[in-house]
């Protein structure tokens, strides 16, 4: 039985962590993500849950103490945004490559600068290659359901790999709506207990976590890691049908909204998602053949499987929550153009950038853009690749 | 103005409790059993620069997750932003604007840019000060935006308001009647124009 409710995305995440009561949160705050160590010590306090909150002194160090944490078997998380994140860089690394199955609640929000809080996902992506498997939410129930879906998707034999559950700042994050949660005992069911094969307090099996490699393991080690975020892939789908048979509430790699007979569609990532489909729906009113594919799993990323779904569109815009500063667009466009490629689906794609710091992306920019994407396939419009939506510029 | 979709714009200043006035409402409109969006929108941090907080309440399920342009009703907490902030910005004209001031409001629909929808005033100063003692805007215009936007009846409302004090003011019974009487001094107030 669920139960229906109302939480910002913060408030969500808290309360999925009460829910799964890990054993360790060491956490650092930072703007947006404060409130989710702040729920969870508050339910720490009032003896809602008994997981070890350590307050620290920096996000280095709240890294660090997870991985810490997590190798001595106990199951541990962080929650950090922006900065927070970039300050953890050497340690998400150690996490991935020592194989901790630990979990970071991420609100996404811009890095500096100029400095600013709101959300874009250049904190995410600046991680997208240390080895985190990254999950991301168009809302606060999907938060809340991918953090339930974390643990038994990081601690699987076939994967043991940090999981990044992901949430817009801000706009899901401290968005009140509405929610459906699951009841305590079945998602402390659906997680399970924790049971480390190798751990360091184990003294009938002592180990070594973090050592030196010589240069003749370490490409061995390298390549069981990737080996192992392909399997995640699996993975992925199996808890997630695990979750839809006891939830309700149905997740793959990535979905596909009214995309069966779509000319053109929309690939786009978190929250911004929502307002993709709200305007899909307002075009298809008015005859016009789109869809939106929301992209999950970012990591491992689904490329073969994008792939085919966009096989028979005549047209992709490809949204960027990002800036890359390589004059080639965002790693988003580039990785899809590249799966595109790979799998000889030769077709018409445009890459957006949109969103950075908190700039507010409307269902108005959505029509824009599948208008723009239609003249350039219909017309032959020739446009500029990774342009950015809703600039203010000094030129009409 | 559809009442399947309403949308709500609050106009006030850091630290007055627009923000938590959006959130109320989300949370007093979820006990409908309706579609709910509170959010507010964040500038820079600091008490007394102008902000933004938004609700859409609907029928159906909400997915748009970008501000509101087009606003079936506008809610000004703080009257001086009238000469900073254009308020009424794509106010829709079958809507309204509830603005707290003490000035009438043929004085107000001055400052308005020429809005030719309906305008509402309301003294939440002078509520406030009267149910509770101090200057919290905040019951009252939640009590206003409901009032007008009709998203509840009163009745339900009060109920509902009366639940949510008790709970949140669990610490603090002492302020819980003086919030349900600015709450339907605000009702009274705004029926006897609506």
């Amino acid at each position: 039985m669920s139960v229906k409710d109302r939480m910002s995305g913060n408030e969500a995440v808290a309360y999925a962590i009460k829910q799964v009561n890990p054993d360790v949160m060491p956490a650092f705050p930072i703007t947006p993500s404060t409130e989710i160590p702040q729920l969870v010590s508050s339910y720490i306090a009032n003896n809602e849950m008994d997981t070890e909150f350590i307050p620290v002194e920096s996000e280095h160090s709240s890294m660090s103490a997870t991985i810490g944490a997590e190798a001595a078997g106990a199951r541990s998380l962080t929650a950090t945004s922006s900065c927070g994140l970039a300050l953890m860089w050497e340690e998400l690394l150690l996490a991935a490559s020592n194989r901790m199955p630990c979990v970071l609640a991420l609100v996404n929000r811009t890095l500096s600068g100029p400095i600013n809080i709101n959300c874009d996902h250049s904190d995410a992506m600046g991680a997208r290659d240390t080895g985190w498997i990254q999950i991301f939410a168009e809302s606060n129930q999907e938060a809340y359901d991918n953090f339930i879906q974390a643990y038994p998707i990081a601690e699987d034999p076939r994967v043991h790999l940090p999981v990044m559950i992901c949430q817009d700042g801000f706009i899901t994050s401290h968005a009140v709506m509405n929610i459906e949660l699951n009841e305590d005992n079945e998602v402390k069911e659906f997680v399970g207990e924790y049971k480390p094969e190798e751990f360091l307090l184990n003294n009938n099996k002592p180990i070594a976590i973090g050592p030196y490699a010589i240069s003749s393991y370490v490409m061995e080690a390298r390549k069981a890691q990737e080996e192992a975020m392909e399997n995640s892939k699996e993975v992925i789908i199996e808890v997630a049908k695990r979750y839809k048979e006891r939830f309700g509430r149905g997740f793959e790699l990535f979905e596909e909204y009214r995309l069966d007979d779509a000319d053109y569609i929309m690939v786009i990532m978190g929250s911004a998602a929502g307002t993709a489909k709200q305007a899909v729906d307002d075009l298809r009113e008015k005859g016009m053949k789109v869809g939106v594919l929301k992209i999950r799993v970012f990591r491992p990323f689904p490329a073969e499987e994008l792939a085919k779904a966009l096989s028979n569109a005549k047209g992709i815009a490809i949204m960027e929550r990002t800036e890359s500063y390589n004059g080639h667009g965002g790693p988003l466009c580039a990785e899809l153009r590249a799966a595109l490629y790979e799998n000889k689906v030769f077709t018409n794609v445009v890459c957006y950038t949109y969103g950075l710091g908190g700039r507010d992306f409307t269902v108005d920019h959505v029509y824009e853009v599948f208008e723009e994407v239609k003249d350039v396939t219909e017309n032959g419009k020739k446009v500029t690749q990774h342009r950015y939506i809703n600039l203010r510029t000094n030129k009409a | 103005m559809n009442s399947e979709n309403i949308e709500i714009r609050w106009h006030g200043r850091g630290g007055q409790g627009a923000k938590t006035a959006a959130l109320l409402l989300a949370d007093v409109c979820f006990k409908t059993g309706a579609y709910v969006q509170g959010f507010p929108e964040y500038g820079p941090e600091r008490m007394g620069a102008p902000i933004t907080a938004f609700n859409r309440i609907s029928k159906n399920e909400i997915r748009v997750h970008s501000n509101i342009y087009t606003p079936d009703i506008v809610m000004v907490v703080d009257e001086s932003l009238i000469h900073s902030v254009d308020v009424t910005s794509g106010l829709k004209d079958d809507g309204a604007v509830i603005v707290n001031t003490p000035e009438s409001v043929e004085e107000v629909r001055k400052l308005l840019n020429g809005y030719k929808g309906r305008i509402y005033t309301i003294d939440a100063r002078k509520i406030s000060t009267e149910a509770l003692g101090k200057n919290f805007p905040n019951s009252p215009m939640l009590a206003a935006a409901v009032a007008v936007s009709k998203v509840m009846e009163r009745d339900q409302f009060i109920k509902e308001m009366r639940a949510s004090y008790e709970h949140k003011f669990a610490k603090k019974p002492e302020v819980i009647e003086g919030n349900m009487k600015a709450l339907t001094m605000t009702f009274d107030a705004l029926e006897e124009v609506l």
